[in-house]
């Protein structure tokens, strides 16, 4: 069996939705460069919906995958719809990832949270800061 | 694999199925071929046939000998054991257990950013209760060779005895077990176009070998089990063609590589990894600087080109490769490497094409990295 699904390579191989937004409404970026992952999200606002969004990644083939299906799954969305995106729905769109690259799903969920927290942030929106704990570096999410 | 090793293991899958433990006649000649190939690997490294033990592969050589040395050392009192830092995990993690479980002391040299230990670093290390030197020939993967006869001399003179992994080595580049001073080597079949799974421990007569799988009397009760007749043929017949041809292989192989390497290292931010003086003819280890190697290798492979990466996406681990580390090199550059693995039956057009292809992803990749254009702005410091 390959390595990744079909669908892993789709959007490995032609990522959505690739690049940076000049005058982006918020960036999320988390990972680090040691452990070999990057995610920065690039999302414009209006009206409560994500009208459009890009990314850049530093990382392997899933975290690459998973910056691109997480863009698809958010874009056109309202912003409360992308704060429930979890992990486990971009894994299962990429038809699942290898155990050992959850963690790269979890990136994506983690930058698109970021994103939007900075979105409210810059924009002095209330919200209920239990809804973004900050993403542990030094703890890898691994799911099965 | 070489032709010449399909070629002559088929017969001992067909006709000559016997097992060389029986008396019956298809046995004597599996036995014949056992003994032929025995001697043929003998005379590749210079050694007698008594010397060379037949193993599954190179890994379990590496541990048998290790833990041989180690077993004979502690009966003396001896337990302190030399090595590098850069070893293959067969060696690693061997060393790594005889000291957690059995209180072994270990000294890891280290291999500096040329990837090479030298004679004096292995002298002065060692300890009157020093029982092993373990020092790899070549680096699987930077492809530095070390100065195997140097150390071996060093390791006489003090009476320690001395193991070389030499995997990466035999049938690539000269290796003498009596003229190199060693008393215990390992090799693999599969790197000089043999079967997988099949692999030699060389043991100089007067050091004692003791057996970890116990059993039937083969390999002079030195490892039980019936032989695998077919691949240790193929094995030998491999090694015997590798070695005959290996001037021209070589001269072959460094001429594709330097013309690869003076290609690629026009990529911007790119290093080369390895001391080139003391080379493996057909080994190239680069890092690129604002990539992660998973994604290259499966473009590169998209592509036709097949290679492997010391990125920690790659091992299944969180730690990119140790031999990279070991030169010191900084985890986010280690995350960025590529290793190509050239052999005789590459041609110029294959090598055409991964001077067109690695620039190319390498930019793609790059154009999506955080990290790369932070540091074309200037926001982040360039490393390479």
């Amino acid at each position: 069996m390959a390595l990744y699904s079909e669908k892993v390579m789709d959007h490995f191989r032609n990522p959505r939705n690739v690049g940076e937004i000049p005058d982006a409404d918020g960036i999320g970026e988390v990972g680090n460069a040691r452990c070999g992952d990057i995610m920065k999200i690039y999302i414009k606002v209006k009206d409560g919906i994500i009208t459009d969004v890009k990314f850049n990644t530093f990382g392997c083939g899933s975290a690459i995958a998973s910056s691109s299906m997480a863009t698809e799954l958010i874009k056109g969305k309202p912003i409360s719809q992308a704060l429930e995106l979890t992990n486990k729905a971009v894994a299962e769109a990429l038809d699942g990832l290898p155990a050992y690259k959850m963690h790269c799903s979890v990136l994506a969920e983690e930058a698109i949270r970021a994103a939007i927290k900075d979105y409210y942030d810059k924009n002095g929106i209330e919200y209920d800061k239990s809804q973004f704990p900050e993403p542990d570096e030094d703890k890898e999410i691994h799911e099965d | 694999m070489s032709r010449t090793a399909i070629d002559a293991m088929l017969p001992y899958l067909d006709k000559i199925y016997g097992n060389p433990s029986s008396l019956h006649s298809v046995g004597q000649r599996a036995k014949e071929a056992l003994e032929a190939a025995r001697a043929d690997v003998a005379a590749c490294l210079g050694a007698k046939p008594n010397e060379i033990y037949f193993t599954s592969c190179g890994s379990e050589s590496d541990n048998q000998a290790i833990r041989s040395a180690a077993h004979v050392g502690a009966q003396k009192g001896k337990k302190h054991i030399i090595s590098t830092t850069f070893e293959h995990h067969a060696v690693l993690h061997t060393l790594e257990r005889l000291k957690r479980e059995e209180g072994f002391e270990v000294t890891l040299l280290d291999v500096h950013s040329n990837g090479v230990v030298t004679a004096d670093e292995v002298k002065a290390a060692i300890r009157p209760d020093t029982c092993l030197v373990t020092i790899m020939y070549a680096n699987n993967e930077i492809g530095t060779v070390q100065p195997i006869r140097e150390i071996g001399a060093v390791c006489r003179e003090a009476k320690v005895t001395f193991h070389t992994d030499a995997v990466q080595a035999v049938g690539h580049i000269p290796v003498n077990v009596a003229d190199d001073n060693i008393d215990m080597l390992s090799l693999s079949a599969h790197k000089f176009h043999g079967p997988k799974g099949t692999g030699v421990l060389y043991c100089r007569n007067g050091v004692r070998l003791i057996p970890f799988i116990d059993g039937g009397a083969q390999e002079r009760n030195k490892r039980a089990g019936t032989e695998n007749i077919a691949e240790i043929v193929a094995m030998a017949a491999a090694l015997k063609e590798s070695c005959a041809h290996m001037e021209e292989n070589a001269a072959k192989l460094v001429k594709m590589r330097d013309r690869i390497i003076a290609a690629l290292t026009q990529i911007p931010h790119s290093k080369l990894n390895g001391d080139m003086a003391h080379h493996l003819p057909g080994t190239i280890n680069m890092c690129f600087e604002g990539i992660e190697g998973e994604g290259l290798l499966l473009l590169l492979d998209d592509k036709g080109i097949c290679a492997s990466s010391g990125s920690a996406c790659t091992s299944g681990s969180l730690d990119p490769s140790h031999v990279l580390l070991a030169i010191g090199l900084p985890h986010e550059v280690a995350h960025g490497s590529l290793r190509l693995s050239l052999s005789e039956y590459n041609t110029e057009e294959d090598a055409d094409r991964i001077i067109a292809a690695v620039p190319e992803v390498v930019e793609y990749l790059r154009n999506m990295s955080p990290v790369w254009k932070e540091m074309e702005r200037g926001e982040l410091k360039h490393i390479l």
